[in-house]
């Protein structure tokens, strides 16, 4: 079920944005609205679904117009046109009043640069929420307390924001939003002003209070790194316009244009993608303890390895030879006795983490969960394919190949081709008279 | 006087005049159809004024004498139908300048000192500084000027009040409406510019001579910085923490009061100091229309030629400069603390 629903939303900076509207309606890009209207286009009709629970990453450079999505959502930017519904109430409806109280119980921000009250206490700060619906100090300030624990603050919570370190200054920010109990975190990059070593920390944090409390956080980054590790869905804003919406395997394997591509090329794929995304059903599943029909189960389906089954649960593989061995030996094993005990891997494992047992077998590497049963096989090929990344169709290489296909509509394509050689010609007989000349 | 400032010289400044309005606005707005029309505006009410039957005409007459005239209609217009009105304004002001002149005079001198030592103390948590404060006031008193000086301090106190009860409200419509901000800054201008004697001639018809007018005249000029000052604290506060307010459901009473205000109070603090300076120095000017004081004492020393005189007068100003800017600027350095945004 999706909590919050963005329905084109479409905004416009400048004086008169209703008219550039209409422009933008009647087909003007965004470099012609600028150019004609001096308006800038901030968002390009983005509509967005987000489930109840997630933690949906919104990713863009700057001036990708993320900043101006997030502030749609409690309506710090009114739109130019769209919907927005959170929970089936159309935010952009609401009267003044209304949205102050939308504001105080269902959604709360963290801000990039913090935005705290520098005059107020890390205790006052936290409980701000509260003060402003009007909660008596007493409460507030035992809940504020309570979060301030939470968040590993305990013991400064008479200090000034001044007084602490950016990182503990993004804590205080992250208690002042949980502290008011609101379902919907926005957070604004909110760990991109922290160094690298606070910031994977704060993220483990989140991570960690989100599946505690179950809260739906809409959160803002540049950094796909970041996007990739604390997102269940990932939306890739570009000059205003969606490029694609996905989770962070479908992000990484079928990025959706070149934009994407190029955005994805640099990341580490064998830390985010799991044996889970690439591993498929077993060719040869061996069950039942009789060899001599194991092995004509495996010469039957032309297979080199076999996985032993029992009850689904995995018990090591075979191969025709060593099957074959066994049934010549004629020493009475069955079959679980002959499998081989081998490595295995689970399906929520990194390949960083799979990929050097796979290297060491040479047969694909059984996939097992926690109860020990066989869910799939995953080769060292297949992993290596999901680990190059894809390539980009360069510009040089794409803007021809448009232009060829369209000059092939209207002419033959031969045709195409003779008239550049007859371009060219003329260049060349000049070269043969210069060089006769010289 | 010459025919070479009547006639059509005289349109053609009242046309310069439009002009100039009419560039003014377009500056501060960057839009042109409002700019031609304001000039247009000036234009039309200059030309209707002109039929208005007054002393002169334009057209034939001379300007100067009609602005003079239409003035010191509307001012007899207004002592006459409305002195009850401006009684009612003063009434108030003089009553409390009256009782804390009496309260300040009559209140035994050491305590007096040890107020304001107090008052320092609070303000700085300095020893030293509180004694620096007490001694200099003492010293006034060692000038035989102890009160005159309370006579201006009490004009001073009301003034101040006066403008910061005008001027915090004012900053901050200025600093959330541009539109407000674009009428009320030229009219700061002209306040901090315009002589004070200007508005002194109708205000003594109005209120009368003697303290009233005086304060009328001090917060006239003194006003302006703190309105300047409110509305620049404001405008300058961490636009982050402004929005965070709002993103927690704060209303504007709640973001005002409790986050660009107080983030804004150095500044307003600066402000403050700023106008009790300027209100200082006005109490040469306001002993001219009658306010007693030390200013009347320097003005004694001009009047009888008494250089001696002035300069103690001088002194005894200078004293209570001290006195009250180290104990404001005390206080707005306290406020600062906390206030800035930690990056």
């Amino acid at each position: 079920m999706s909590l919050i629903e963005v329905k084109n939303v479409t905004k416009i900076f400048g004086p008169n944005p209703k008219a550039a509207l209409q422009r933008y309606r009647d087909g003007l890009s965004k470099e012609e609205l600028l150019a004609e209207t001096g308006h800038t286009l901030g968002l390009a009709d983005v509509s967005l679904s987000i489930g109840k629970g997630q933690i949906f990453v919104i990713m863009g450079l700057s001036g990708s117009g993320k900043s101006t999505l997030i502030r749609h959502f409690n309506r710090l930017i009114d739109p130019t046109d769209g919907q927005i519904l959170v929970d089936g109430d159309d935010v952009i409806k609401m009267s003044i009043r209304q949205l102050e109280r939308f504001r105080r119980t269902k959604m709360s921000m963290v801000f990039q640069r913090f935005g705290l009250m520098p005059h107020r206490t890390v205790l006052q700060n936290v409980a701000y929420g509260l003060k402003v619906r009007g909660v008596g100090r007493a409460e507030r300030e035992a809940k504020a307390m309570e979060w301030i624990e939470r968040v590993g603050l305990s013991g400064y919570d008479g200090q000034y924001p001044t007084q602490l370190s950016g990182g503990m200054q993004q804590r205080v920010g992250l208690a002042r939003a949980l502290a008011t109990d609101a379902e919907i975190l926005l957070m604004d990059e909110a760990f991109s002003a922290l160094d690298p070593l606070i910031r994977s920390q704060m993220q483990d944090q989140l991570i960690e209070l989100q599946s505690e409390l179950g809260k739906t956080i809409v959160f803002i980054t540049h950094d796909l790194d970041e996007a990739l590790r604390i997102g269940d869905q990932i939306a890739i804003l570009k000059d205003g316009r969606l490029s694609q919406v996905g989770t962070p395997p479908e992000i990484l394997l079928n990025p959706a244009d070149d934009y994407v591509t190029e955005f994805v090329r640099d990341v580490n794929r064998a830390r985010v993608l799991t044996v889970e995304t690439v591993m498929r059903p077993p060719k040869t599943r061996l069950t039942g303890a009789d060899i001599d029909k194991a092995l004509g189960e495996m010469r039957r389906t032309n297979a080199d390895w076999g996985y032993v089954v029992e009850d689904g649960r995995y018990l090591g593989v075979a191969t025709q030879e060593s099957l074959a061995a066994a049934v010549s030996a004629n020493d009475g094993r069955n079959l679980y006795e002959v499998a081989e005990d081998g490595p295995t891997v689970s399906a929520a494992d990194a390949l960083e983490a799979a990929l050097p047992a796979a290297l060491e077998t040479d047969y694909p590497l059984p996939v097992v969960d926690k109860e020990g049963l066989l869910m799939g096989v995953v080769s060292g090929r297949e992993m290596s394919s999901a680990l190059t990344p894809p390539k980009v169709a360069s510009a040089a290489a794409a803007e021809p190949g448009g232009s060829a296909g369209r000059a092939g509509g209207a002419a033959p394509a031969s045709t195409a081709g003779k008239t550049a050689a007859t371009a060219e010609s003329p260049a060349a007989a000049h070269r043969e008279t210069a060089k006769l000349d010289g | 006087m010459s025919d070479l400032w009547l006639g059509w010289p005289t349109q053609l400044t009242i046309f310069a005049v439009a002009l100039a309005v009419g560039i003014m606005v377009d500056r501060s707005t960057s839009n042109r159809a409002s700019a031609v029309a304001s000039a247009l505006g000036v234009l039309v009410l200059t030309q209707a004024l002109a039929f208005v039957p007054l002393d002169t005409l334009f057209f034939d007459g001379d300007l100067g004498r009609t602005i003079r005239g239409a003035t010191n209609d509307f001012v007899r217009f207004l002592v006459v139908n409305y002195g009850d009105f401006f009684d009612a304004i003063s009434e108030p002001v003089l009553r409390t300048l009256v009782t804390l002149e009496r309260t300040l005079r009559d209140a035994p001198v050491p305590l007096v000192l040890f107020a304001v030592g107090a008052l320092a103390y609070l303000a700085s948590r300095r020893l030293a500084m509180a004694a620096g404060m007490v001694v200099a006031l003492y010293f006034i008193g060692t000038l035989g000027l102890w009160e005159q000086a309370m006579q201006t301090v009490s004009i001073m106190l009301v003034s101040v009040g006066i403008s910061i009860i005008l001027g915090i409200p004012v900053g901050v419509l200025n600093a959330r409406s541009n539109t407000a901000r674009k009428i009320i800054n030229p009219v700061l201008d002209l306040m901090q510019t315009i002589p004070s004697f200007v508005y002194l001639i109708p205000a003594l018809m109005l209120f009368g001579l003697g303290n009233v007018s005086a304060v009328l005249a001090t917060v006239i000029y003194a006003t302006p910085p703190l309105i300047r000052l409110t509305d620049l604290g404001i405008r300058y506060v961490d636009a982050e923490v402004v929005e965070a307010s709002r993103a927690f459901g704060a209303t504007r009473r709640q973001m005002l009061t409790g986050v660009q205000i107080p983030l804004a109070l150095p500044s307003i603090m600066q402000g403050i100091n700023q106008t009790v300076m300027m209100a200082l120095a006005m109490v040469v000017i306001g002993s001219m229309i009658g306010a007693r004081g030390v200013g009347q004492t320097v003005l004694i020393g001009l009047q009888r030629n008494d250089a001696g005189q002035g300069l103690i007068g001088g002194i005894a100003i200078v004293m209570l400069a001290i006195v009250f800017d180290r104990i404001s600027q005390a206080a707005g350095a306290r406020a600062q603390k906390h206030r800035q945004v930690a990056h």
